[in-house]
């Protein structure tokens, strides 16, 4: 049985204490990407009880994606905002959740992104991250952006780290490990840098800047 | 002296865009920050390093 609204604030609240859910339950989160790094961020938070979640890409669930990403067989050729809002809403049925099927650009990142508090790059493709974060850091001066780079093969797990670049810019991934020299992205070393991604927004939301 | 990435380095009066060409840099593919504020791509030829500059090169790889 799917438990009431206020069941599920209560047990939030009694896990994250009611100061800093009241904080979590009111924080927009923009998810640029719905790959590796992304579906598994997204998952963290709408576990986290955050307030909404905005959810951006503008491709489909191939199988080619299973192995790391937070999709399931019978999703295969749905749309990746869809397959992975359906799925999050199984998690979290009172999640707000808002989705866009699109390839986010300089064009119209503006309005996709206004409501974010804080932003996720969490695209595949280097000179998308490139592209998302310059916009980030040079248009929108009140929000926060959480890169990530580097977090392909089989290096150590000690390696991927969190690195506060500059007041509103989060730098998540080893920084070298680049997805095109051989061994691809392995699940568990993506899913640990998506962990660090959704662990640095969560302290910000808490006002825990430092890393 | 200009601090880049944490080391000190002897580019005074270089431009970004010279910088990042020299050092083998992708300029598609990075972000640069310069006593802590972004520098915008289209300013990276008129932007010049100045002594006791701290600069901040991030250079994206592949991969989410």
């Amino acid at each position: 049985m799917i438990p009431t609204k206020e069941e599920w604030i209560k047990a939030l609240n009694e896990r994250h204490g009611t100061m800093f859910q009241k904080k979590i339950s009111s924080a927009t989160v923009t998810v640029c990407g719905l790959g590796g790094l992304g579906s598994n961020i997204a998952i963290s938070l709408a576990r986290a009880g955050i307030g909404k979640l905005v959810l951006i890409d503008f491709d489909k669930v191939d199988i080619t994606n299973l192995h790391r990403q937070q999709y399931k067989v019978n999703q295969i050729g749905m749309s990746k905002t869809e397959a992975l809002q359906d799925n999050l809403k199984e998690i979290n049925p009172y999640l707000e959740a808002e989705i866009h099927t699109v390839r986010l650009d300089e064009n119209n990142a503006k309005d996709i992104l206004s409501d974010a508090d804080i932003i996720c790059e969490a695209f595949d493709n280097a000179e998308c991250k490139a592209m998302l974060t310059n916009l980030v850091l040079e248009k929108m001066p009140d929000k926060y952006i959480v890169a990530a780079s580097g977090m392909a093969g089989l290096e150590s797990s000690n390696a991927i780290h969190t690195r506060r670049v500059s007041r509103r810019f989060y730098l998540c991934g080893d920084e070298v490990s680049d997805a095109k020299d051989g061994i691809g992205l392995v699940s568990s070393r993506v899913m640990l840098c998506a962990a660090h991604q959704a662990h640095t927004v969560l302290r910000i939301i808490a006002e825990e800047y430092e890393v | 002296m200009i601090r880049i990435n944490g080391e000190n380095l002897d580019v005074d009066g270089k431009s970004v865009a010279e910088y990042l060409n020299s050092a083998g840099y992708d300029q598609m593919r990075v972000a640069v920050e310069l006593n802590g504020d972004i520098v915008p791509k289209v300013q990276y030829t008129d932007t010049v390093f100045k002594d006791g500059d701290s600069v901040e090169v991030v250079s994206f790889v592949g991969g989410g």
